[in-house]
């Protein structure tokens, strides 16, 4: 029962950040390209919450809340939201672009299907050097359309690498639907071409998703190569802060908000408000804090922008 | 209280317009609610406000233009509210599938009108703003009422696209094309500039290239013409000198006697070529002063920089009455006999217009001598960017005093200029010190 | 010290390289059984096994990204790109991952990745088989790009490129393969900083890499009959650019001719050439001169390659012209 709690402040801390996250962006704190996660909580916590700390995770451009999931302070991510030194990037990402070495999340990536090459060969670099450790790669649908992706799904296969591709199928790419974009709409029965062990799962649910990612890891770690993890989700707000939303009808994103999964976990774990409340008064202390990092956190010195394009020992550095 | 201001939505967004409210004062309004729709380059969207509390004025009207930040109303916040709404909560059974067969999606549609003005969607909003019309300007000839595109291109009296009349771009007229300049390579001019050379008396068929400026050697075509050009150079430099260099002087004067007697012995066993001329004598001098006194042996750009060697200008007469200033490199090197050569070499070849390029680099110091009948004393320019100039008088018979009595002996008056910057007049008395004892003491020359 | 080819020198330079260190594996398509499609991997499949000489299906944003991520992960990897044509299916994984991730992640990751392609026209191989991207390459920040024009340099720029912290794309000219060369018994890793002269010369500077080489030196041959010195440079390394050396050059002769298979706008003798106007302005006496490709898709029929792409003819032309102080 207590994992479940624990289930249910992981969703809601990103949620709150989240939510902060657009509060800010509206008052221009927060510039370029602003991408929640709202709606979607339940995927990447059911996933993560079966990882061991040393798997790696490669994630998309809509990746704060992998991100907190994986162990990023939200210090670190709403520094770097802020384009501060102290964030996770020097400030030199921002929300498209948060990396945690430490943490074993590679990102952060703003090219659709970019990461799938880079997870790929994480893992086999983890057979080669024979360590057990899996790799999860967190994409949207759209991505599927890439020749990135179909490329990369062939190759783990071929090569019987370790890498749990999670698809979150929020059913629109940006703007555009899965039907107008997808021949094949089954996205499970698609990977299976691939001969990839392919599973559907609620992606409201975290608990079917803990589940599903449970077994699926669990494979991986016995040797039984790539697996595809197809989640059905919903994002509650836009693409990005700027979508006029003209692509889908406002009534059926209020009918999957009545799956917010959020408020499944909650009514089913039937909590008591006190309990609530203290986890709500909690994650908004640690959110506020996070701001307040931010915003008393100083600039990246423009005379180090040079710095790490290349290693700082390469006999590189500093020249063009 | 609590401020709703014009949010930034875009990463390209600096302004937006207020197209309308959707609550008006003393309205309650909850966090994440719907308050306003705003309308920017590309379209019309919904706005939410970030508190939850009533409303207590509305500071901006619909249809005004106002920059991202502006306030747009205030709020009276409240305690804190419930910030989550309470929603109706389904819980559907977890459910997974191996092999999956599932309905396809839903199909997208028809964007559906947003209260509280049902008949107007977006599109519609933006594309009436476009016109400048209000919902009361058109009519809809949709079901319900709706407001159709056709219906607000139809009030706006336009027939499709909307145009945007393009407003004239004013030309500047081109300035008319100056006259080509002549063919000289960027290092030809700056050689040329260096050595004082006027490059157009350099003729060449091809453009002129720096090996043509340094194998230049002026003709004799009719010494007019030179002269006037060197005495233009010698201006220029002069000015520069006066202009740049605040000269300080020290003088004295010194007995020869013996020094010449030594050199008519010196020169007593040689052939008349072999000769060395009281002229060397002071150019050996100034070269051992140099040396003694390395202040005294460098340039001044900025700050002193010293020699290495003694590269020792020697001031020479030219025949069409002016003067230029050969170098001898690395005169530390060379004996009396050595810079006789030299110097006989440099004179000869100085009045013929036969100069090499590097002698007329600028040395390290200068001797300018009107020894042979010339004035008393000579109170010379320094020639930039060197630091100092020996000043040579006329050699003669003078009163002297010679062991605390008045004799008649053979004098020169010696005069040091030297750049104050570099300098000051200890240091110049230390070298014509050294100088005058080098002078005096012809053996060690 | 043995004569062998350009192809022999690479070769070598991955047998040591894994021999050494069993962090560096290769991974590209026909490596493997095939023996690789110019041969450079003859006979390193029998000696290492398929998991170290890993042969790819024709994916190559899929592959060179694996590469990227097995960096990630602490192998060293050899990537081949058949040609550099098809490099460009690599493209995103190469400039938004490998060159941008370092400075993009605040310096917490590095990729030390080397893709070796093979480069250049002469072949007959028309159109999209003969591009010369080394230079474009050049013009993105967060890689190196290397062109090793002889054997001793094929040999030795690996090893050191292999031991470099970031991105190296390694550029080998098709035509270069048969080219011969002495290597000394215990030749190691050369630097990869430098450009070299080949040929010491006062009149002019030549510029050039890779493939170019052999051509500018014969010009450099006609024109010193011609009593013209000029000397030859061999750039090695396209970024960074050594332009210390070339422009003391420059300094010492005065005229600069640059030679570059690529297409003339935009190319990377435009880089070099504004380096030099930069740098040693006031030295110069003639426009500085541009040999490269005419500005078309390379014809299949070889009297029109040969006319597209630069010939020693070209250069000593280029080189008279800068004697006259012309363009």
């Amino acid at each position: 029962m207590s994992d479940s709690v624990e289930l249910l402040r992981s969703m809601l801390r990103v949620r709150r950040f989240e939510e902060r996250c657009v509060e800010l962006y509206s008052q221009t704190k927060i510039r370029g390209f602003l991408h929640v996660y709202i709606g979607e909580e339940a995927v990447a916590t059911g996933v993560m919450s079966v990882l061991e700390p040393d798997d790696a995770v490669v994630a998309t451009y809509r990746e704060h809340g992998h991100g907190l999931l994986k162990g990023m302070t939200a210090r670190k991510v709403m520094a770097e939201m802020y384009g501060k030194v102290t964030g996770c990037s020097r400030g030199r990402g921002g929300s498209m672009h948060l990396f945690d070495k430490e943490n074993g999340f590679y990102g952060g990536n703003a090219i659709v299907g970019g990461g799938f090459p880079t997870a790929i060969g994480l893992a086999l670099a983890d057979k080669m050097l024979d360590r057990d450790r899996v790799t999860v790669c967190f994409f949207g649908e759209g991505a599927m359309a890439e020749g990135e992706w179909h490329e990369s799904m062939n190759l783990a296969q071929l090569w019987n690498l370790p890498v749990l591709f999670v698809c979150e199928n929020n059913l629109y790419a940006m703007g555009t639907a899965l039907s107008r974009s997808e021949s094949e709409t089954n996205l499970a029965i698609k990977a299976s071409a691939y001969e990839m062990p392919a599973w559907t799962v609620d992606g409201m649910d975290v608990l079917a998703v803990a589940d599903a990612a449970r077994r699926a890891v669990d494979a991986i770690r016995a040797g039984g190569g790539p697996h595809f993890l197809e989640a059905r989700t919903y994002r509650f707000r836009a693409h990005s802060m700027f979508d006029p939303e003209l692509y889908r009808d406002k009534e059926e994103v209020l009918k999957w908000r009545e799956r917010d999964p959020i408020d499944l976990l909650r009514n089913a774990l039937d909590l008591d408000d006190q309990t609530w409340q203290q986890m709500e008064d909690e994650i908004a202390a640690e959110v506020e804090d996070a701001v307040t990092f931010a915003e008393e956190s100083p600039d990246e010195d423009v005379a180090d922008l040079m710095l790490f394009v290349y290693s700082p020992d390469s006999s590189a550095a500093g020249r063009i | 209280m609590g401020m709703f201001l014009m949010p930034s939505l875009g990463a390209d967004m600096d302004e937006g317009t207020l197209l309308e409210w959707m609550v008006a004062p003393g309205d309650e309004v909850k966090k994440g609610q719907v308050v306003a729709v705003v309308d920017t380059a590309k379209s019309a969207i919904d706005v939410e406000v970030f508190e939850t509390g009533v409303v207590a004025e509305l500071l901006i009207e619909p249809g005004t233009l106002v920059p991202v930040g502006t306030p747009l109303a205030r709020i009276e916040v409240q305690g804190a509210g419930k910030s989550a709404p309470d929603a109706a909560s389904v819980v559907e059974p977890a459910r997974v599938a191996e092999s999956v067969v599932e309905s396809a999606p839903e199909p997208v549609a028809e964007p559906a009108p947003s209260a509280p003005l049902p008949h107007l969607a977006p599109p519609i909003r933006h594309l009436m703003h476009q016109f400048g019309l209000k919902p009361g300007d058109v009519r809809g000839s949709g079901p319900d009422g709706q407001i159709t595109r056709k219906d607000v291109l139809a009030a706006a009296g336009e027939s499709g696209g909307i145009a945007v009349a393009a407003a004239p771009v004013p030309t500047i007229p081109a300035p008319p094309a100056p006259p080509s300049r002549p063919r000289v390579t960027p290092r030809a001019r700056r050689l040329a500039q260096q050595r004082g050379i006027d490059l157009n008396a350099v003729q060449t068929s091809g453009p002129v290239t720096g090996a043509d400026v340094e194998s230049f050697t002026p003709k004799a075509k009719t010494p007019v013409d030179r002269s006037a050009a060197m005495r233009k150079a010698t201006a220029a430099l002069m000015s520069r000198a006066a202009r740049e260099i605040p000269h300080y002087y020290v003088v004295n004067t010194f007995d020869i006697t013996a020094t010449l007697e030594w050199l008519r012995e010196f020169n007593a066993g040689r052939k008349p070529r072999d000769r060395v001329l009281p002229a060397v004598l002071f150019l050996r001098a100034t070269v051992l002063a140099a040396q003694a006194v390395p202040e005294m042996n460098g340039t001044w750009e900025d700050e002193y920089v010293p020699s290495a060697g003694v590269d020792l200008g020697v001031a020479v007469a030219t025949r069409t009455g002016g003067l230029v200033t050969p170098r001898i490199v690395a005169a530390q090197d060379l004996d009396l006999s050595g810079l006789m050569a030299h110097l006989t070499d440099l004179v000869k070849r100085a009045k013929a217009g036969r100069l090499k390029g590097g002698e007329l680099q600028p040395g390290s110091i200068t001797v300018s001598s009107l020894a042979d009948n010339g004035p008393d004393l000579l109170y010379g320019v320094i020639y930039p960017p060197q630091v100092a100039l020996v000043g040579v008088g006329g050699v003669a018979p003078r009163p002297f005093v010679v062991d605390g009595e008045l004799a008649v002996r053979t004098t020169v008056t010696v005069t040091v200029s030297a750049d104050h910057r570099a300098t000051d007049g200890r240091t110049g008395a230390r070298f014509l010190a050294a100088l005058g004892k080098a002078l005096t003491h012809p053996e060690e020359l | 010290m043995a004569t062998i080819t350009y192809r022999e020198a690479v070769r070598q330079a991955i047998r040591t390289a894994m021999k050494d260190d069993e962090r560096v594996f290769m991974m590209g398509e026909d490596i493997g059984a095939y023996g690789g499609c110019f041969g450079v991997s003859m006979g390193l499949f029998e000696e290492f096994g398929p998991e170290r000489i890993r042969d790819t299906p024709l994916s190559e944003s899929a592959f060179v990204g694996a590469g990227i991520g097995a960096a990630l992960g602490g192998m060293r990897p050899i990537v081949e790109v058949m040609t550099v044509n098809f490099s460009l299916l690599a493209l995103d994984q190469i400039v938004n991952t490998a060159a941008s991730l370092s400075h993009m992640s605040g310096g917490q990751f590095n990729v030390p990745v080397v893709i070796r392609m093979t480069t250049g026209a002469g072949r007959q191989l028309a159109a999209q088989h003969s591009h010369s991207f080394d230079g474009w390459y050049a013009h993105i920040p967060g890689i190196r790009v290397v062109a090793p024009a002889t054997v001793e340099d094929a040999f030795g720029m690996l090893g050191t490129a292999l031991a470099d912290p970031d991105p190296v794309l390694f550029f080998e000219h098709g035509a270069l393969y048969n080219s011969k060369g002495e290597l000394p018994d215990d030749a190691g890793p050369v630097d990869i900083d430098k450009a070299a002269i080949r040929r010491a010369g006062k009149d002019l500077t030549l510029i050039t890499y890779g493939g170019t080489l052999p051509t500018t030196l014969a010009a450099a041959g006609e024109l010193a009959g011609r009593g013209i010195d000029a000397e030859v440079i061999d750039l090695r390394t396209l970024r960074p650019l050594d332009d210390a050396t070339f422009v003391d050059s420059v300094r010492r002769t005065h005229r600069a001719v640059i030679v570059d298979e690529g297409w003339r706008s935009g190319s990377i003798s435009a880089e070099i050439s504004a380096r030099i106007t930069e740098q040693a302005f006031y030295e110069l006496d003639a426009p500085i001169g541009r040999v490269c490709s005419k500005e078309v898709p390379t014809p299949y029929a070889r009297h029109m390659e040969q006319a597209a792409i630069p010939s020693a003819e070209d250069v000593v032309r280029a080189a008279e012209a800068a004697m006259r102080g012309e363009s």
